[in-house]
């Protein structure tokens, strides 16, 4: 080819390179940009990072042990001695509870999306490009969990199996896995039906390597998008399954089961027993704006 | 290269469509050849079967197309082809540029990235020797400050520029044999004729054979050496260019003639052809044109007519022009 060309330019790394590229971004670059001149984003963002940090964190910065009581130290007000926030019911340290709770709580609403985005994901796209039949199979099923109500799902396949943060993990990855599904397989659909696909195949590609750069490529944006709005979902919907006993078992901290035990007090103290629920509140609404943040920085069109 | 020579060799080529509700013959015995370095142009209406006789020298019809007849490209018979003999032979020995740069190419990654998957993928070479490959195929097609444009997605090109990417993708592993698929019909005029002259001078630099699908008479005029008038599935006349449109034989190619502008007088009525095409998903008797054909006799209506060569390097389906040649010259010349 090179033949048909007067100046073959020395590649990549040629000098006219440098003048020509500082109005060209690349895809990631953009994004970051976009990002850093969103300060609501980049807020929440923050508040995520630092729930997470506490998360991980939580053994070293936690001031006291979150299962321990003091029968004299119970329902007491915030800034009550060194108990920062006050204490609980049984007198344990409300500080350190919340710190540890956040564990439970990433772990509820982060894990259930990422294995229903995987699953519901990757049935979504082999429903979208095969189509028909398995296509019907696949999306009627799917439908037949679509039927309940996500709350109500979550607690009868929850309450059939049984208490407990497996559980619960599986009942929320089954809760979520239908509209995950259904979100892939419609982009997969729109996407399957357009010319590039048809040019993919015109210059050589097989069925793998199409569906694995084209389509997915095309879909997962949209997929990913949905799965961030899912976490605040999955994260109230497992501090739902605590409150309700058929979550993660005492006296293990976890927002939910704190505001479900923490309820009985809220005359003596009321504000100590708002604090799980200000802390879920707090955690689902960071995700969804950065959720929403995401969305308008990915989106490649704007 | 086989001693004939063929790019491509279609012989008595059938599709059908089949559904549960009809079978639709969308292509009914095509035959044509196509030398290295010819251009072939087919032109018909919408539904004539054009785009897909071209979709089965490369099979990339849906699985309910049924195809039937001989087709070689390179003097392989494509039909027997299995998977991994298809897929090297896309994009190698044989490519295609689509009819609306909008949509075929893909929106998430950047016009280098794409022009060098498919270097990669024939070649076997690594990510920067694609995208060299690809800025120089960017060059090749005169794609002005190729280097910005290899990093740019597709949405930041004109249409012009992206049809011109589609190409350089098209023409990046060297093909013997290129199908255009309207290439031109989704871009104005001015950037229309720049592409084609392009794809033209693309052409003779390389020496590969094209099969250029239009429904524009002047964009066929331009680019080709013969010409295809395809109808109801079939193969109606055809002929070296300058010979098919100066002195056109068959009724319909006449009436498509007579249907363009072509500097008549201001308030003279440009001539349709009455009708429209039949359904294909009936059986046709006789010429399938013969219900919108003015000289069409009982004979046109109960058989079909057989191919004949009134000239050299001519065919034609007619059972009127063995009476007709010479005769019916009130058909305005072309070009």
């Amino acid at each position: 080819m090179s033949n048909a060309t007067t100046s073959v330019p020395s590649g990549l790394d040629a000098g006219g390179l440098d003048q020509l590229s500082p109005d060209v971004r690349s895809y990631w670059q953009m994004v970051g940009f976009r990002l850093r001149h969103d300060p609501v984003t980049l807020f929440f963002g923050a508040v995520i990072l630092f729930v997470i940090l506490a998360a991980i964190f939580a053994p070293l910065i936690a001031p006291k042990d979150p299962t321990l009581t003091s029968m004299i130290d119970r329902l007491k007000p915030i800034g009550y001695k060194d108990y920062l926030l006050g204490t609980d019911e049984l007198g344990r340290d409300m500080t350190s509870r919340l710190i540890w709770g956040a564990r439970s709580s990433l772990l509820m609403g982060l894990m259930p999306v990422v294995f229903a985005l995987l699953i519901g994901g990757a049935l979504g796209v082999i429903a979208g490009y095969v189509g028909g039949k398995t296509n019907m199979v696949i999306m009627r099923i799917m439908d037949v969990f679509y039927a309940f109500p996500s709350i109500l799902l979550a607690v009868a396949i929850s309450g059939a199996m049984g208490g407990g943060m497996l559980n619960g993990l599986i009942s929320l990855t089954i809760v979520f896995i239908p509209p995950m599904c259904r979100i892939a397989e419609t982009a997969t659909t729109q996407v399957r039906g357009l010319d590039f696909v048809e040019a993919a195949r015109a210059t050589g590609g097989g069925t793998g390597s199409i569906i694995v750069t084209h389509i997915l490529g095309n879909v997962l944006a949209p997929v990913f998008v949905y799965a961030s709005g899912m976490v605040s979902v999955s994260i109230l919907l497992a501090s739902g399954l605590s409150f309700l006993g058929l979550g993660v078992a005492p006296p293990t901290p976890d927002w939910g089961l704190m505001l479900s035990t923490l309820r009985q007090a809220i005359y003596m103290n009321p504000i100590v027993c708002a604090l799980p629920g200000v802390a879920i509140l707090i955690t689902s609404l960071s995700f969804n704006m950065v959720s929403d943040g995401l969305r308008q920085a990915m989106d490649v069109k704007l | 290269m086989t001693d004939n020579a063929y790019v491509a060799r279609v012989e008595n080529l059938e599709v059908k469509f089949v559904s549960r509700e009809s079978t639709t013959k969308a292509v009914n015995g095509v035959s044509f050849t196509l030398k290295e370095g010819e251009v072939l142009s087919i032109i018909g209406e919408s539904g004539s079967g054009k785009s897909v006789s071209m979709r089965a020298l490369m099979r990339l019809l849906p699985s309910k197309a049924k195809i039937g007849g001989e087709v070689e490209v390179n003097g392989k018979d494509v039909l027997k082809m299995s998977g991994r003999e298809l897929t090297r032979m896309r994009g190698k020995e044989v490519s295609m540029i689509f009819q609306e740069p909008m949509t075929a190419l893909d929106p998430v990654y950047t016009v280098g990235d794409q022009i060098a998957e498919t270097v990669m993928r024939h070649e076997g070479v690594s990510k920067e020797e694609g995208l060299k490959r690809a800025l120089e195929l960017l060059e090749f097609v005169r794609v002005p400050s190729a280097e910005r444009r290899l990093k740019a997605y597709p949405f930041e090109l004109s249409g012009g520029l992206r049809q011109r990417a589609m190409i350089a993708m098209a023409l990046s592993c060297r093909p013997s044999l290129l199908l255009a698929d309207e290439p031109t019909t989704a871009l104005d005029a001015t950037v229309q004729i720049q592409v084609l002259i392009l794809l033209r001078k693309l052409q003779k630099e390389m020496g590969m054979g094209v099969i250029f699908v239009t429904h524009d008479l002047g964009v066929a005029a331009q680019i080709a050496d013969k010409v295809a008038v395809m109808y109801a599935g079939r193969i109606v006349e055809m002929g070296p260019v300058r010979d098919l449109l100066r002195n056109p034989l068959h009724p319909y190619t006449q009436g498509m003639l007579a249907s363009t502008v072509h500097g008549q007088d201001r308030n003279t009525d440009i001539e349709a052809i009455p009708g429209s095409p039949p359904d294909m998903r009936n059986e046709i008797r006789g010429c399938a044109f013969a219900p919108r054909c003015k000289h069409a006799t009982e004979l046109c209506r109960t058989t079909e007519p057989p191919e004949t060569s009134p000239g050299e390097g001519r065919a034609v389906r007619c059972h009127l022009v063995s009476g007709m040649t010479g005769a019916e010259q009130d058909a305005p010349a072309y070009a």
